[in-house]
């Protein structure tokens, strides 16, 4: 049966959650679509629920876990009565008026319409695409730190990535493994240089500068990287036991590829605050953010959304 | 309804295992794992309405280090299934519950 809704939110990281705690306040009722369960950060509380210690995060003066953060802004937003749901948005016509969405398992009627929707699915994790990967992946090759961190105990592993989710995955696995190689194809990192003063500080811790991956090695299970020098082009061998995977991300747009504007990197085109090239449909968060991409902006800008949508609606006469 | 689902540990593993009537389904967990907790729910949820169809069972491989090895289990959850004794599909990550059922469904 279609439900109708004056604002949805789709996705639950802090860009969906801190507009849903703005449009509940706003007595405007949201629901929220926050996802499934999944291994990836494709999930209820997306990214942040991989992570470890957040410590930039205004407010938390001892740091906070990802985990406890989100699940501190889901009952904020469950405390002022956003209507929150563990499933996924499959299909969003942007088309008609109002809004329809279908979530999953439902049938050719709309799951739910609505006078205003707020994106906010965030982005994934991209792959290294080469081979071995897909075979290897569980298998000594992961993408989640946190999860798999635990059956390295004692193992000479590597992260590939420069950014400060790398750099933070690295010094957390060196609880666990004997020592962590940062691969990184260029000569400098990207990651914050608090994060990287304490990598550098890391005994742990190496670095393999302008060094691209080109193979997983392994049959069943993860027994080296084929990584090539950039700028030589020499490859070698990398002995390593363990592969996590940190590269960058891609943003989730396929519910509105080829009915709202993007950027030429394939985020969605934001405007003035959150507003897109269709009325009524405003973007929050790292599907329309590939510069700031933290948690604190992230949530920001889904602030921004809520009163956007509250005011179109009201200017609109809903 | 938790106390459908059998805790497992190395020392009682194989027997219980080995002896289960019902094909199993052992789910590969641990405290400090975030898509464990996810479909925590979910499988209790199936302990009770699959019952007559499989049991499942739980290992904490933070205190059970023996059993996870001996199955090779590198990222958790890990979901094997089971059938006297014998480990016939291996699911990894967490998934809706209408995945992971049709998956230990299809192995059945």
């Amino acid at each position: 049966m279609t439900q109708h809704t004056r604002v949805l939110i789709v996705g639950s990281g802090p860009a969906g959650l801190t507009a849903a705690i703005y449009s509940a306040r706003a007595q405007l009722s949201p629901i929220v679509i926050e996802g499934e369960p999944s291994s990836t950060t494709d999930q209820p509380g997306g990214q942040l629920m991989l992570t470890t210690d957040i410590e930039n995060f205004p407010g938390f003066p001892d740091a906070i876990t990802g985990p406890e953060l989100m699940a501190n802004m889901r009952a904020q937003a469950v405390r002022f009565g956003a209507d929150l749901r563990v499933t996924k948005v499959q299909k969003l016509d942007a088309s008609r008026r109002p809004f329809c969405a279908w979530v999953t398992g439902d049938g050719e009627a709309p799951s739910i319409t609505a006078d205003a929707v707020i994106l906010a699915t965030g982005a994934r994790s991209t792959m290294l695409n080469v081979p071995g990967e897909e075979r290897l992946l569980s298998h000594g090759l992961s993408t989640c730190a946190t999860c798999d961190g635990f059956f390295f105990r004692g193992h000479d592993i590597a992260v590939v990535g420069g950014g400060d989710s790398a750099l933070e995955e690295a010094t957390f696995l060196t609880r666990f493994a004997k020592s962590v190689t940062v691969v990184h194809r260029r000569d400098s990192l990207r990651a914050s240089k608090i994060m990287q003063e304490r990598a550098f500080n890391n005994e742990k811790i190496h670095f393999a500068w302008n060094t691209q991956v080109t193979e997983v090695l392994g049959v069943d299970k993860v027994s080296g990287l084929a990584v090539k020098d950039t700028v030589t082009g020499v490859g070698r061998i990398l002995d390593v036991t363990g592969v996590f995977i940190s590269i960058g991300h891609i943003p989730n747009t396929t519910l509105v590829t080829d009915q709202v504007d993007l950027e030429e990197n394939g985020y969605v085109r934001t405007g003035l605050g959150s507003y897109t090239s269709i009325e009524g449909l405003f973007a929050a968060g790292d599907v329309q953010d590939h510069v700031y991409r933290q948690a604190v902006t992230s949530a920001g800008s889904g602030c921004i959304a809520a009163i956007d949508a509250e005011r179109w609606l009201e200017a609109q006469g809903y | 309804m938790s106390n459908q689902i059998t805790t497992l540990t190395d020392a009682t593993f194989d027997e219980v295992v080995g002896s289960s009537e019902k094909p199993i389904l052992v789910d590969f967990w641990a405290e400090w794992c975030g898509p464990c907790k996810m479909i925590a729910p979910i499988l209790e949820e199936l302990a009770v309405e699959q019952s007559d169809k499989f049991t499942i069972g739980k290992l904490d491989v933070d205190v059970n280090v023996a059993t996870a090895t001996k199955f090779s289990v590198m990222s958790i959850p890990t979901l094997l299934l089971f059938k006297d004794g014998e480990v016939i599909a291996r699911l990894v990550g967490a998934k809706p519950k209408g995945a992971l059922l049709q998956e230990i469904t299809a192995n059945l």
